[in-house]
């Protein structure tokens, strides 16, 4: 952010109360890597030190719902795991944000059949598709760009008092 | 005498007016049995001190669609003693169609019936546990037939409400 140099010159600097929140949060997105099938072996590669996701202050994969604001859904989705993917997304206190990686995730994907989510907009919001079968990481890295993007937009006032749980069980 | 004369003779022996078919393909051998034998055939096949048919590796069903005995059901069975697969074959109609489970035989039956009841709805009789496998409980339809559409039935397996 060449900070050091302000520190240099004045000793400080002005900004809004929305910008440095924001700032803060899309520089910590901890995704929940929802894992299912055959993306999730890219989604492990973005994270280890050759693609390093770390760079992007993503690297932490926290293994419960409870900790995370982004969720990587990497792999096919059937009707019976929709279920599941919804229930672990609706315990993901807010603000929270969403990737569909691969085109199983993203459209069926090469399964047009009968047991497969033709796309998981469906039923959960979507804020990046990665397109790829599967996608290089490079390709999810960008798409966690892009999210950044997307949140550095937000007002923190967009997320006040919405319910920690607010659909689950219904 | 090779082994696969050896089963054949033995198995004419004991089976005579209920085996319909004996083919060898490629050097696999596939008996058809009357659907009421299937059980008694299991049973000596695995008994027998020189077949030792031991092992079921599988069992799965065709659907013929039109075909006046609509299903097939195919169990392949292994010898670890002699090291041969044979293949065992029953034609079966009705609705649903039925037949005894050999899962009293091959414990390891028990799965791969359930498969095949999932996906075909074929009823094992006196299946120790004869649920849905892949396919929800409550789910209505047999996906393998050959009259189920390829991309499902609209509405027939529920999803989470749509979030805005
Ligand atoms: S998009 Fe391709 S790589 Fe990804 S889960 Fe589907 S089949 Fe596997």
């Amino acid at each position: 952010m060449g900070l050091e140099a302000k520190l240099n010159s004045d000793g400080f600097i002005t900004t809004t109360i929305d910008a440095v929140i924001a700032w803060a949060r899309k520089s910590s997105v901890w995704p929940m890597p929802m894992g299912i099938s055959c993306c999730a072996i890219e989604l492990i590669a973005a994270a280890d030190p050759k693609y390093d996701l770390a760079r992007f202050g993503s690297e932490v994969m926290r293994f419960t719902p409870r900790q995370c604001d982004l969720m990587i859904v990497a792999g096919t989705v059937t009707y019976k795991m929709a279920q599941v993917v919804r229930r672990i997304y609706d315990q993901m206190p807010e603000p929270k944000w969403v990737i569909a990686m691969g085109a199983c995730t993203s459209t069926g994907g090469m399964y047009r059949s009968y047991n497969v989510v033709q796309g998981i907009d469906q039923f959960l919001p979507i804020d990046a598709y990665v397109a790829g079968c599967p996608p290089r990481p490079e390709n999810l890295i960008n798409a966690i760009m892009t999210i950044q993007q997307k949140i550095s937009k937000t007002k923190a006032r967009d997320f006040q008092d919405k319910p920690l749980l607010e659909t689950i069980d219904k | 005498m090779a082994f696969k004369d050896l089963i054949i003779e033995k198995i004419k022996k004991q089976f005579e007016k209920s085996i319909e078919e004996v083919k060898e393909f490629r050097g696999d051998l596939s008996i058809t049995i009357a659907k009421d034998k299937i059980v008694e055939l299991a049973r000596f096949l695995r008994d027998d001190d020189e077949l030792c048919f031991e092992t079921c590796l599988d069992v799965t069903a065709i659907d013929w669609a039109t075909r006046k005995n609509r299903f097939t059901v195919v169990y392949h069975v292994y010898s670890f003693k002699n090291n041969f697969t044979l293949r065992i074959k029953a034609n079966i109609d009705g609705e649903p169609p039925q037949i005894e489970t050999v899962s009293s035989i091959w414990p390891g039956a028990n799965w791969y019936e359930r498969e095949t009841y999932d996906m075909y709805g074929i009823v094992f009789l006196n299946h120790p546990d004869l649920r849905r496998m892949y396919m929800p409980e409550g789910f209505e339809y047999y996906p393998l037939r050959k009259d189920f559409p390829l991309l499902g039935i609209p509405g027939s397996l529920p999803l989470p409400d749509k979030l805005e």
